[in-house]
């Protein structure tokens, strides 16, 4: 049997509208051999945890620039534990003061990725943590 | 709460999607994509509960705004209250075996709907237009009550038409302007649509494309073909040819942006529902069988020769093909003989 490619949603939840980040991640992750599910901009964690579980996703990356991770975040990792997806690993990329990342992590967040993070790293870490599955 | 740990056995989990549990449901896509076991328990179980759902092929060239018309389709379905599934196809990188999955993006204001589910699959470098496990997934959502399952192929060329096999209905899109009437009767995929949808209808040239095809797609072999495109009735009692025959494909305009041509498109699916859904043997049922049943014995043929028992003597009969030792027709016999 084939090696499985890992899969990874990457989401924008909020009402910010850059998503050139999460596009070149998206596009940065295929070329790491990821399959990466794209949902687009503004997204509820609702729609993010939805989707989570639709595709059954091994990891959920959410890109947020606005500054309102603090109250998204923990809101998508609720969802997700919620659906049942407590097995899926959480990474956040974007702009984060370093004194927020430990309540994110508290909030079940494996890793932040802050600017001049390469794609390289992320996929790495991404292999790395998560979820082996049979 | 639900939790993804707890179904702890094939058994448990197919009862669980069974029972409604869109995560235990996700979990046996899952398996039945990555080809694991569970998958083939699954399936076995599943298959004799499917074969109830109307299962629809949505195929086009890239750009052509197959994912907005899903979406389109998908609101017009929810509005009469039915449930729907959708499997989305995305190519596979051939070079990393990455893929963006992205026809979720178009998708967006049904994702928080419960009966609405939709999955991304890559194609995983299956050439045909969908996944190879794109009809087994299909089966798996049907088995669990989805009555509609939208197939939404890769962007396609000319000739990927297996969806045509995987479907009961075959929905091809085409773009306003994207030819002129040579393309219209080229062989291929406008061949094994039984509906043509011009869309993006708001363009100019949309009606002009629309009529252009309506006039060549006309199944000439059949019956006498007046000067004007339209198809005159066979006369009674001409005996029936056994060649097979083109299919005349209805053509309709969309704009799936606007949602104008939606409702007219979702009453020829189920017209054209209505009309096949008595057959068993019906062609598209029988490819769909017969896909399946050959994809699974060359999995187990390929699993049998790398097995124990024979690996050695697999990879030494390649070898010698490698070497032009042996010709790939003499070990294609020998590798047989060792299963019989």
């Amino acid at each position: 049997m084939p090696d499985r490619p890992l899969k990874v949603l990457i989401a924008k939840p909020g009402l910010d509208g850059h998503d050139r980040g999460a596009k070149v991640l998206a596009r940065g992750l295929r070329d790491e051999g990821f399959e990466v599910v794209y949902t687009g901009l503004r997204q509820t964690p609702d729609m993010v945890a939805t989707a989570a579980l639709q595709e059954d996703v091994d990891v959920v990356g959410l890109s947020i620039l606005s500054g309102a991770h603090m109250t998204l975040v923990p809101k998508v990792t609720a969802k997700l534990r919620e659906a049942g997806m407590d097995d899926v690993l959480v990474v956040v990329g974007g702009i984060i003061p370093d004194d927020d990342v430990a309540a994110l992590k508290e909030a079940g967040v494996a890793e932040t990725f802050g600017p001049g993070t390469t794609i390289a790293e992320v996929a790495e870490f991404l292999r790395a943590n998560a979820r082996q599955r049979v | 709460m639900a939790s993804g740990a707890r179904f702890s056995t094939p058994t448990d989990l197919v009862d669980a999607a069974l029972a409604g549990d869109r995560l235990a449901l996700a979990r046996v896509l899952t398996a039945v994509e990555n080809r694991t076991p569970v998958a083939e328990a699954a399936l076995r179980r599943l298959y004799p509960m499917a074969g109830k759902a109307h299962l629809v092929g949505i195929t086009g060239p890239p750009g052509s705004g197959k994912s907005t018309l899903v979406a389109a389709l998908i609101g017009a379905v929810r509005a009469a209250g039915r449930p729907v599934a959708v499997i989305a196809v995305d190519p596979s990188s051939p070079i990393t075996g990455g893929a963006l999955l992205g026809d979720r993006v178009r998708m967006q204001a049904h994702t928080a709907d419960r009966e609405v589910f939709i999955r991304s699959m890559a194609a995983r470098g299956h050439a045909g237009g969908l996944a190879s496990t794109s009809t087994a997934a299909a089966a798996v959502l049907d088995a669990v009550g989805f009555d509609l399952i939208l197939l939404e192929t890769v962007g396609t060329g000319q000739s990927e038409v297996e969806v045509a096999a995987a479907a009961d209905t075959t929905v091809v899109l085409e773009a306003p302007e994207m030819g002129d009437e040579v393309q219209a009767i080229k062989a291929g995929l406008l061949e094994v649509a039984d509906i043509v949808v011009v869309n993006k209808g708001d363009r100019p040239g949309a009606q002009r494309t629309a009529s252009q095809l309506r006039a060549m797609l006309v199944a000439v072999g059949r019956v006498g073909v007046r000067a004007t495109g339209h198809a005159r009735p066979a006369p009674a009692g001409e005996a029936q040819s056994e060649r097979p025959r083109p299919k005349e494909p209805q053509v309709l305009v969309t704009t799936a942006t606007t949602g104008a041509g939606i409702p007219d498109l979702l009453g020829a699916l189920d017209r054209h529902r209505a009309r096949g859904r008595e057959a068993d043997d019906s062609p598209a049922r029988l490819a769909r069988a017969e896909a399946q049943v050959w994809a699974i014995l060359g999995d187990r043929i390929r699993a049998d020769l790398h097995d124990s028992a024979n690996r050695t003597a697999t990879e030494a009969t390649i070898r010698e093909v490698a070497a032009h030792r042996l010709d790939p027709f003499a070990a294609a016999d020998r590798l047989l003989a060792r299963l019989r």
